[in-house]
């Protein structure tokens, strides 16, 4: 059971930004894909995700063998995919909570309603335990939430939705450490042997407060390392541009 | 209901005196309907119906229905929490509870007039017409039999709504709701007029008036709840004249009603004046919103902020024209007018017409008016919960006009005006892929 994606070449505009990607993501493990900037890492994402900007030239992507591409982006979602979102969208006069409601609903058979009740109660503990603020519930998703607490926002969705496998886009990106060790806290108690994490970051400093199973560097559009969580802190030390040296040794 | 065979089309009829009226009150009918007869129809050339679809103005087949033996009306439920609740069917009073404090004065106008002649004199119908429908005002006054006449003595806080239903029944059948609010000094009250009908008051008319005055220090607010039968078809003129340091707040929502135009007229009558004009519309089919306002800051440092959020279906259409005038002497105004679109079809159409005109100085005004299209990004985000094209684009609309309602800052209010507007969405089918 993974999330697979295999030789996978996408792009935006006719422009081929994922230029033949392989990854398995079993659940379970978390994965960490590293890179520079432009290397593809929110492409990646967004591929996966659905998003209709960006088209597949060729290759696959499986979520415990089915086919995501052939599905529409909500299919993904209720299928168990989920993308916390680099930059989170605001929607305006949609409250936190109907919008979450609505997210579940649509998990449900056709006539069957969400018990209100439970879903507030569950979603309180959640929000409780990510220090979020009751108010949240009753303010318009995302709509003048400061960086921290849109991220906070993301894991909490992610946490009231249970999926199979979580895409997370630079969700450290404009965090402060406090609020990246909260972020960080809600995916460490969301591990488990039912679920799958794919971890995008650009620095390693999230890391520290995830540990990843596997640590992937992306450049280029492809894969050009793989290793353990040592990878990560290697790269920190290094930085990116020992990758340009091997591979160009290695050419 | 049928309709009455050989009915004399109200555009003939006179209405001639009402009985048991004051006298002041039927010459008031009688130079109603000279007037009407002396004004012209609205045409092309008229600035005032620019864009309009003049085509919807056919009385020909349209008239007074007989008095209703109705034992209630069909509208909505209303608020669980108010003050007092009159129901009309075709200006027939069928319903009346009332808990109101001492001295508030809350009756059908025709009531009113027989008790308290002198001071509905005072307020009845003072501010002329001047946004386009002066003939159809005219043909209001030749016409009005009843109706809502409000009176809030100095100092009186009427806590919880006033509501009243104006239920149209049957079919080419024309009513005239009229509602007269008077806010004394230092006085708060909010009334709520509902306009409904069923489907059987096809081609059917409502040609209503309200006047709000709110004297000093008054805090008035008033919701217009427009939700006929999508071949009804209404006209409202609206006039609100907003003492010192007083505040009134105007609500208008479109839901229903193939046609219907709303004339508002806001005049900031003392220092320190604020009023607030809020409409939210929800077009679909070939529903039509013709709406035009006048923010008149007659005094300094007077307020006034505009928002108007329409939303298009299908092939329904808008007309917004909205004019800010701050007279010579209201220096230290404030003046806000946003007329924003949402379309949500290909099909549908927004005409928008701001207007500014300032004769002084030390103000502070602006106007904008946009039309948009559902955002990729907003959308994106709720499909990538799970979440349906179709549902993910509904919560996107109904979340657009949250805006404007959550200005009403009442929760009891906004909970009434989002529960007529989500009646409107499940009523919309979208063919989304």
């Amino acid at each position: 059971m993974s999330l697979i994606v295999k030789d996978l070449h996408a792009g935006i505009e006719g422009n081929e930004i994922i230029k033949g990607l392989s990854l398995e993501v079993p659940k379970g493990e978390v994965h960490a894909i590293m890179g520079p900037n432009g290397s593809g890492k929110s492409t990646l994402s967004k591929v996966i995700s659905g998003h209709t900007d960006y088209a597949v030239k060729s290759g696959s992507v499986t979520l415990d063998g089915e086919d995501l591409l052939e599905m529409e982006i909500d299919e993904r979602s209720r299928a168990g995919l989920f993308l916390a979102f680099q930059y989170p969208a605001e929607v305006p006069g949609v409250s936190n909570a109907n919008f979450i409601r609505a997210a579940l609903q649509s998990r449900l058979p056709k006539g069957k309603e969400l018990d209100a009740v439970a879903y507030y109660k569950d979603l309180y503990s959640k929000m409780d335990a990510l220090g979020i603020d009751r108010k949240f519930t009753a303010r318009s998703v995302n709509e003048g939430f400061s960086g921290g607490e849109k991220k906070r926002n993301e894991v909490l969705q992610m946490m009231m939705l249970d999926p199979k496998y979580c895409v997370m886009d630079e969700t450290d990106s404009g965090l402060d450490i406090d609020a990246l060790k909260v972020v960080a806290q809600g995916v460490n108690s969301m591990r488990s042997p039912d679920r799958g994490f794919l971890i995008i970051t650009h620095y390693q400093r999230l890391l520290d407060y995830i540990e990843p199973d596997h640590v992937h560097v992306l450049a280029g559009g492809k894969i050009v390392r793989s290793g353990g969580k040592e990878l990560a802190l290697e790269l920190e030390a290094r930085g990116y541009d020992f990758l340009k040296e091997e591979t160009l040794t290695t050419a | 209901m049928t309709a009455i065979l050989g009915q004399m089309s109200i555009l003939e009829r006179k209405p001639g005196a009402l009985d048991g009226a004051p006298e002041w009150f039927n010459e008031s009918r009688e130079a109603g309907w000279k007037q009407f007869l002396e004004l012209p129809m609205p045409g092309r050339k008229h600035e005032q119906w620019r864009f309009a679809s003049l085509k919807e103005l056919d009385f020909a087949e349209v008239g007074i229905p007989p008095i209703s033996k109705a034992d209630g009306h069909h509208g909505a439920v209303g608020m669980e929490v108010r003050s007092a609740r009159f129901g009309f069917v075709n200006d027939t009073l069928v319903e009346e509870e009332s808990n109101l404090p001492e001295g508030v004065i809350c009756l059908p106008l025709d009531r009113a007039l027989a008790e308290h002649s002198d001071l509905v004199r005072e307020h009845f119908m003072k501010q002329e017409a001047t946004l386009g429908s002066a003939k159809f005002v005219a043909l209001h006054r030749a016409n009005v039999a009843n109706g809502m006449f409000i009176y809030v003595p100095k100092g009186v806080v009427v806590e919880a709504p006033i509501e009243v239903f104006h239920w149209l029944e049957g079919e080419d059948i024309v009513s005239f709701p009229h509602t007269l609010v008077v806010a004394g000094e230092n006085s708060q009250v909010t009334v709520v007029d509902y306009f409904q009908s069923d489907s059987k008051a096809k081609g059917s008319w409502a040609i209503a008036v309200n006047d709000l005055v709110a004297e000093q220090g008054a805090q008035l607010t008033y919701l217009a709840l427009q939700d006929l039968c999508e071949e009804a078809r209404m006209i409202q003129v609206n006039n609100t004249l907003v003492g010192k340091d007083a505040t009134a707040k105007a609500f208008v929502l479109n839901t229903g009603a193939a046609w219907a135009r709303q004339e508002s007229l806001s005049k900031l009558g003392g220092s320190g004046s604020h009023s607030d004009m809020l409409s939210v519309s929800i077009g679909r089919d070939g529903q039509e919103y013709d709406q035009r306002t006048f923010q008149h800051h007659a005094s300094p440092y007077s307020y006034s902020d505009l928002l108007y959020k329409n939303t298009l279906y299908d092939k329904s259409r808008t007309v917004f024209s909205g004019v800010i005038l701050v007279d010579e002497e209201a220096h230290y105004t404030d003046a806000y007018q946003t007329c924003r679109n949402l379309m949500m079809s290909g099909d549908a159409e927004a005409n928008s017409m701001p207007g500014l005109e300032i004769n002084a100085d030390q103000v502070k005004c602006s106007h904008g008016s946009t039309s948009s299209s559902i955002d990729e990004s907003e959308l994106f985000y709720l499909k990538a919960r799970g979440i349906s094209p179709r549902e993910a684009r509904q919560l996107i609309a109904q979340g657009f006009s949250v805006e404007a309602i959550s200005r009403l800052k009442n929760p009891a209010l906004e909970t009434l005006v989002l529960s007529f507007a989500a009646r409107e969405f499940d009523r919309i089918v979208e063919s989304v892929s």
